[in-house]
Formats: C-alpha cells, structure tokens, sequence
C-alpha cells in the first residue's frame, strides 16, 4: 500500500499513447478496455456456438479447420470453452468490469476508482487469463473437454482422460486462477469506491439502481472468487503435485487401472465449484438487472416503482445465492433431505425475483415511453428474465431435476436467463451510455432492427430447447442422430440452428453499428436521453478527472421523472432545489 | 481477531490530519451519507474519520482480509471434508519448531504493537526499533517454517505422501505466501522516512500492521486445524 498514492485523487494526466491507452489507470479506459476484451470474447465463443450448432444438425459436414473428423472429443473441447469464454470473460468481465468501471465514480461523483493502479492491474490480470484460456487451443492435444464446470475426475486425471484433459486442462485452470485473482482485485475496489468516494448528499437510498447493482455483484465477488482459486489451486495440485484432493483410487480409465491417487472427493470438487458457481450466476445478472431498472425509469419517464423494495430484492436475491449451490448437484445423490433444503431455497429466490419483475412492470405501468433501442432491450431484459427464469422453479425441484438435469432443458433455462438476459443487460448499456463515452449516439434504425432480430431469434433458439429436453434429448452429446431414440428430433434441431445462423448474423449489425457511429453516429453531446444521474452533469465523453475540477453534490434520489410542478420532467441529482424551473402558471 | 481497536486508536491518533491538504478532502457526507459501512472501519464512530483519500485505504484491506479469509475456509473446509473422505489419512507428525514459529509471529504481533504506541507518543527511534523487530521476527517465521518442512521431508512426508500431508504443506504455503507479502508492506514502511509516514497519517503504517496481525491470528487458526483436526 503506497502512502504516496494518498494524493492519487489529484493526479495529472498521463502522457503517450502507451500510459493513455494501454496501461492505463483511468476507469474510463479500463472500463472500454473491459468492454473490447468481452466483445472479442463473445464473437469467438459464438463462433464456437456456430460451429456446435453446424455439427448438431450436420454431424458429416466438412468444416474447414477442423481437421481430419469431427471427433465427439473435439465437440466438447468446442462446448468447454464455449461456456468458459462466455462465462468468465464475458459475463463476468462486460456488466460488472467493463460498464461498472466506466459509470460508478461517474454515476457517484467521484473522479476515479478508489485504487487506479490496482484497477489496471486487475484488467491485465484478467488480459492474462483470457490469453491463458485461448492458448488452450494451441498446446498438444487442444482445448479441455469437462465442461465450463471441470467436474473430476475427468479434469483431474491429465491426458489419459481425453485428448485437451493434458496440457490444454491446466492451461484452463491457471487461466480460472489469474481471472479468480483479477476479480478479487475488482471487488474490493469497487466496494471501497462506493462506500468511501460516494458525491455529498449521495446517500446509499439515492444511489442509482445500477450502482446498488454493482455493488452487490462485488460483493458476490470477493466472497465467491476466493473459494474458486482455492478450488483451482487444489486442482492444479492434483494434476500437476500427485496430490489426491478430487481423484478417488481404483479408476479405470480406458481399461487401465490408475494408480498413485486414492480416497480423494470428485464431489468435493463440486461443493467448492458450485458455492462460487451460482453467486457466479447472479454476479453475470444483477448489473444487468440494474442497468435495465436505470433505463426502464429514464424511457418510462418515471420514478422506477418500488426503489427500496428493488434494493431488498437484489440483496436478498445475492444472499439467498450463497445458500443454494445444492440445486446443481441434485444427481449427486445427496441427502433427501439436504435437497430438499437447498430445493426450498432456491425456490425462495422466486419472490425477490419476482418483486423485481413486479417492479419493472411497475416501472412502465402509465409511463411516457420512449421506445428508444436501449429501451427495447430493457424490456427484452424483462421478458428474457421472466422466461429463463421461470423454469428454474421446475428445476429447483430435485425429482423434476433428476429428469431433466443432463438434458437440453437446463441449456435453454440458464442461456435464457443468465446468458441472453446479461446480454441484454449489456445492450442496454451500450446504446444508452454510448453517447457518454463517445459523444455520439449509436444508429437508432440500427439498434431497433438488431433488437428485432435478435429478441425473436434468441427465443427461436433457446425455446425449443425446452422441449427437446423434455423429449429426452441429452445435452453434450456431439452426434444426436447416433442414439436410437433421438433423431426423431432433428427437425428441432435443424430449427434451433438455422434460428442461431440468423441471430449470429445480426451480431454482426451491431458490431458494424458501433464502428459507423463511432465516426458518422448523430452528435450528442449533452443530456442526451434527459436523465437525472451525475454522468450526465459532465461532459461526454468525460475529461479526464471526470467532473472538470468541480465536485459534484447530490439533492435528491436517482429517479426523479415526471414530478408534477416543474417544467421538465426530469429533476436532476445534482440541481439545488433553488435551481429548479417551476411550471409556468 | 485483532485489528479493530488498532483502527481506533488511528483515527484519533494524528491531530494535524485536518489542516493537510486540500479541505474538500474531508468527508462530505450528509446526514446517513456513511451508511454504507460494510467495510467495517470504525463504523458509527461521531469523531472524525480519516480524509477520505486515506480511509479507503482501511476499507480496502478490510475488504481484501474478507477474501482472503473466504480463500483459507475454502481450504480448511476441503481438509475437514477430505479427512472424512477415503481411509487413506496418515496424520503427519507436526514439527515441533512450528510451535517456536508460532510464539515468534506472535512476539512479532506485540512488537507491532509496541512499535504503535511509540507511534502514538511520537517517538521516531523506538517506533522504527520496535518496527524493525516485528519485522526481523516475521522473516525468523518464514524461515522457521522453511525449516519445518525440510524436517518434514528429511522425514519421508512429501506433498503427494498422503491427504494429511497434502495439506499441511498447502495451508502453510499459502499462508507464507500470504505472511511474505505483509513482511514487503513492513519492509516498505521501514523504508519510509518519519516525516514521510507523518504526512500520511501512518495510514501505511497502520494497514501493514491490520494485514500483520490478521497473518499472525489466521495462523494461529490454521495451528489449532492442524493439530486438532490432525
């Protein structure tokens, strides 16, 4: 801890393109930086997606870089970093990292996070992991093949467990333990930057929704991801140490009987991973959920309904998560009684969730709506949510899960509400903050076909899903026609991939449209959407210290819209109350 | 575990924290404007609280204290769960220079203490005496427990040996990992001049020994695991 970085709040702006760009400790950099590092993960782990989604309807079709056959091996290799990339590197890094490291010293007034250097060190730190994570495909034997959720003993043995279960296997765990390390860094600095750095006046119940958000995802954080490295490093000593934490004795493997190992818990293994694996899920959700409140209220020129009860539910929903990693592991043939508790649980999580979704409803029950795109994906935020998460409570229930858990049923559940919805919340974001950070606004025409597109299409996708694991149609198999009972099902299959080519290439819609706007977008520099939060108070994009010199300070709560009495109607945090333009009588 | 009087002490210590630097750097907040004291550093207290620039510094390494406790229990709770697993625990034989290391770290944690309250009465010598002991004590720890594993495995006891095993050499790895990270914050403010420190209210000062005697209890912690749960 550096005493002379006391002073770091008041600290002059770097020089060259390296210490502005690069190495940056500037939140607004790190936070772009974030940003780009998950939308070069997501196009790679869609095009992992895509080449799964080809194989799935076409298992003979020839695809270039594939080489030699399409192994059952090498689509699992193709699943594993699917879920990892999309996992960790996006759903982790955008909502949270990316927007979170932008808009909170912006939405709180202050002009920097609370630890810039730790901040650009736990953006290359998560840099690192990503580069790790990728090499994976590059070393003997190629990518891992156990899953984003490395169950052993398969992740445990090395490479008598499958090609990519060698190298390419620790290669992923070393990528979980940097990427563990650069999220504790993350939460701790955003924790401190909101309890110590908050404007004056800006009380913790005027905060807006998507700090409280970001908030509560660090704290999920720095309680979740210490588990993990634990779990990593574990691992990693089994694989790499000859030590037996996970790996039990007498395996066969491939008629060979491993020896050197006895008495370890693969369920162990499961215990660690899942304590942080579903705190993990609300980690990917929650900044959506508040990026969604924000725009609901500022496009519903409304006050978001139940602003308290919003903050109780996303607490609640954060705590009730730590008690419920049980429900994964229904099949692991725990107690009936311990299920039970963690069914009960879990189910309980449905009344936060549902005030929330109350609420936003709420929200947009007699609003002004303004059907802008980032509007629409607020919305589609709501009903991605409402329908992802609706089929958790079918499968909260250990005699229902004990169907359905390996069937196609559980990827269409958690794709719809922690994948897609934190997309969506991610959306958002991007078309409702664009114009802060570039000062331009992304191509409105754009935005809503690429919203028409893609809402439809993820449900095209993620729907039938359902029904196929209804059906029986098992999840991680590489080749449905093989098995008896399921080819039958194809023409689903056949649907969900064609569904997936055209959503895919939306994708590529709004990529062009952040490109065109960056250069050609409509200017806007001020109040852009006429909203009340700070980040609006300053210039877009922001200089450097972000307020100009001046501190901010905060009147009233973050949701202020449609007040009766005044002539706008939106009343600003930052306005003194003698500042504000009465309606003319 | 030990740390939160210390806090205490800190916030009253510095009489001139007030008159240093730019005024707008005292806390702004209005009424309820510290609600948010989840990171435990002298919540509710009326008096005045460090500049904020400084006390993000103590949330910071209460927060950094809260994960690095979540990683330990994750270990201590796989040893507890590994032991009930399998019939293939041998309890390792517990060096007995751990239990010289242990009264080490802690007559390091006393001179921390000691070094504070030459600190408090602002006395330069025997504030960076008393500091220099704590620190020499720290290092004498690592190199004790160096010396325990060498005895460990002049033993036969290896790290793939046995679960039992397995975790000893785990637990007091990361924790003398975590141990030499505090042993370079106590080195850094040794290299700090007093003037130096002054200025910056000690907060330097103070977070290493926060970070110091956390090391030395979840040690302790760790001990009992090791030989009550051997």
């Amino acid at each position: 801890m550096a005493a002379h970085e006391a002073a770091v709040h008041h600290h002059a702006p770097p020089q060259g393109f390296l210490w502005k760009y690069i190495f940056s400790k500037d939140h607004k950099v790190i936070g772009i930086q974030y940003w780009l590092l998950a939308l070069v993960a997501v196009f790679t782990g869609m095009f992992l997606s895509l080449l799964m989604r080809i194989h799935l309807y076409w298992p003979n079709a020839h695809i270039p870089g594939m080489d030699g056959d399409f192994t059952p091996e090498k689509y699992l290799a193709l699943m594993t970093m699917h879920g990892t990339i999309m996992v960790f590197m996006v759903l982790t890094t955008a909502p949270q990292a990316g927007f979170g490291n932008y808009f909170l010293p912006l939405q709180i007034g202050a002009e920097d996070m609370a630890f810039p250097t730790l901040n650009m060190m736990s953006f290359w730190t998560t840099f690192i992991s990503f580069v790790c994570l990728i090499v994976a495909f590059f070393v003997e034997g190629g990518a891992p093949i156990s899953g984003w959720t490395a169950y052993s003993p398969l992740s445990t043995l090395g490479s008598i467990a499958g090609p990519g279960e060698g190298l390419g296997q620790t290669m992923w765990v070393i990528s979980i333990a940097f990427f563990c390390a650069a999220s504790l860094m993350g939460a701790i600095n955003f924790i401190t930057t909101l309890i110590d750095l908050r404007a004056r006046g800006l009380t913790m119940m005027r905060l807006p929704l998507t700090c409280w958000a970001w908030f509560i995802t660090a704290i999920l954080s720095l309680l979740a991801f210490g588990v993990l490295l634990a779990a990593g490093i574990l691992m990693l000593l089994d694989r790499l140490g000859g030590t037996s934490f996970f790996i039990p004795g007498g395996l066969v493997v491939s008629g060979v009987q491993q020896t050197g190992h006895s008495g370890g818990s693969p369920l162990l293994w499961q215990h660690l991973f899942w304590f942080f694996g579903h705190p993990e899920v609300y980690i990917a959700i929650i900044p959506g959920m508040g990026m969604a409140s924000h725009a609901l209220s500022t496009f519903a020129r409304k006050p978001v309904f139940g602003y308290r009860a919003m903050v109780y539910a996303m607490s609640a929903i954060g705590i009730l998560g730590f008690m419920v990693w049980g429900h994964h592991m229904f099949l692991s043939g725990m107690s009936p009684y311990s299920g039970f508790a963690f069914s009960l649980m879990t189910m309980a999580i449905g009344v936060p969730s549902a005030i929330k979704t109350f609420n936003w409803l709420g929200t947009l029950w007699g609003g002004q709506i303004r059907f802008t795109a980032a509007m629409l994906y607020a919305i589609g935020f709501v009903t991605l949510f409402v329908s992802g998460g609706l089929s958790g409570l079918f499968l909260a229930q250990p005699s229902v899960d004990l169907y359905l858990h390996n069937t196609y049923f559980v990827p269409a559940h958690f794709h719809l509400v922690m994948g897609v919805a934190a997309i969506f919340g991610m959306f958002t974001g991007t078309y409702f903050w664009f114009p802060k950070v570039t000062g331009r606004k992304l191509n409105e025409t754009l935005g809503k076909l690429h919203f028409w597109l893609t809402l439809p299409g993820t449900y095209a996708i993620f729907m039938p899903m359902h029904f196929l694991g209804l059906a029986g149609a098992v999840r991680r198999y590489a080749d449905s026609t093989a098995v008896q009972f399921l080819p039958a099902l194809q023409p689903v299959q056949f649907f969900i991939s064609i569904a997936a080519f055209i959503t895919i290439a939306a994708q590529f819609l709004f990529l062009f449209n952040v490109i065109w706007s960056l250069k050609y977008g409509e200017k806007a520099e001020g109040n852009v959407w006429e909203a009340t939060t700070l980040e609006w108070t300053t210039a877009s994009p922001p200089p450097f210290d972000n307020f100009a010199g001046h501190e901010p300070s905060v009147y009233r709560g973050p949701y202020e819209y449609g007040v009766p009495g005044y002539r706008d109607d939106y009343l600003p945090q930052h306005l003194e109350p003698g500042q504000l333009v009465p309606e003319k009588a | 575990m030990p740390g939160a009087p210390v806090i205490d002490d800190l916030e009253i210590t510095p009489s001139d924290r007030g008159t240093r630097g730019p005024s707008s750097a005292e806390p702004p907040y209005g009424p309820g404007g510290g609600g948010g004291g989840r990171g435990g550093d002298g919540e509710g207290a009326p008096r005045s609280r460090p500049a904020r620039s400084q006390r993000v510094y103590y949330t910071g390494i209460w927060l950094a204290l809260a994960a690095i406790l979540m990683f330990f229990m994750a270990l201590v709770s796989a040893y507890l769960v590994r032991k009930g697993t399998g019939n293939d625990w041998r309890a390792v034989a517990l060096p007995r220079v751990l239990w010289l290391n242990t009264a080490v770290l802690l007559l390091s944690s006393i001179a921390l203490e000691a070094s504070h309250r030459a600190w408090v009465r602002g006395q330069a010598s025997a504030f960076r005496a008393w500091w220099a002991t704590a620190t020499a004590l720290g290092l004498f720890f690592l190199v004790g427990q160096y010396v325990a594993w060498r005895q460990l495995a002049a033993a036969g006891v290896y790290l793939a040996s046995n679960p039992s095993s397995s975790f000893f050499y785990l637990l007091t790895a990361a924790h003398g990992l975590h141990l030499a990270g505090g042993l370079a914050a106590l080195l850094y403010v040794l290299s700090r001049d007093w003037i130096r420190l002054q200025a910056a209210s000690g907060v330097a000062a103070e977070v290493a020994s926060i970070y110091w005697h956390f090391m030395d209890g979840l040690w302790v912690f760790l001990l009992l695991v090791l030989t009550l749960g051997r």
